[in-house]
């Protein structure tokens, strides 16, 4: 049987190639609704990194698309050039560890300073 | 909608059984909890598959009966 991608995942990877920094969400970059959500955000702005965010909560389906695609249990994920990088504890430790800022160099995405 | 903490480390030792591994109920509420796990099969792998590994372990539970479960992960110095 042939198999074909549902909608729901041919979305996700629809829109992690169409950014270089995508953060699926629970609510807006300016209205997070989760305080994991909201804590991402706060680094990406801290560290002047243009992102498109989207948000879960007004998609049920790209909600449980995202989940799928990553094999990634929870919301909020990170997303830069098209790689999973992960969810609001691994973005943390890698924002302290200054592993974060390596992975945009390298990936050419630009930072502020 | 809670997990008891003796729960989450049995679920996490069936997976993982050398692991070490302590938890932490931040709100007391039994439902946001904070985990550090240590073990030498998470060598060579990424941070992404060692918590991969531990969602694993917790059988679908994390993002559903478990709301919140802060995560970190390390290897053993000695593996």
């Amino acid at each position: 049987m042939a198999t074909s991608e549902s909608p729901a995942l041919e979305k996700v990877r629809r829109e992690v190639s169409g950014s270089d920094v995508v953060l699926f969400m629970k609510g807006t970059p300016v209205f997070p609704q989760c305080g994991f959500s909201s804590r991402v955000v706060q680094v990406l702005s801290h560290m002047g990194v243009k992102f498109k965010g989207i948000d879960v909560l007004q998609d049920p389906e790209l909600r449980q698309g995202v989940k799928e695609f990553s094999n990634w249990p929870t919301i909020p994920q990170l997303y830069v050039k098209g790689e999973f990088v992960g969810g609001c504890d691994i973005v943390m430790e890698m924002f302290q560890s200054g592993e974060l800022k390596a992975l945009f160099d390298s990936k050419r995405v630009a930072t502020a300073a | 909608m809670a997990m008891d903490a003796g729960e989450i480390e049995r679920l996490i030792h069936a997976a993982l059984p050398d692991a070490k591994v302590t938890i932490e109920d931040l709100r007391g509420d039994g439902d946001h909890y904070a985990a550090r796990v240590i073990s030498a099969a998470f060598k060579g792998k990424t941070r992404v598959q060692q918590h991969q590994m531990v969602y694993d372990a917790l059988k679908g539970r994390m993002g559903g009966t478990l709301h919140a479960l802060a995560l970190q992960t390390a290897v053993p110095e000695d593996a």
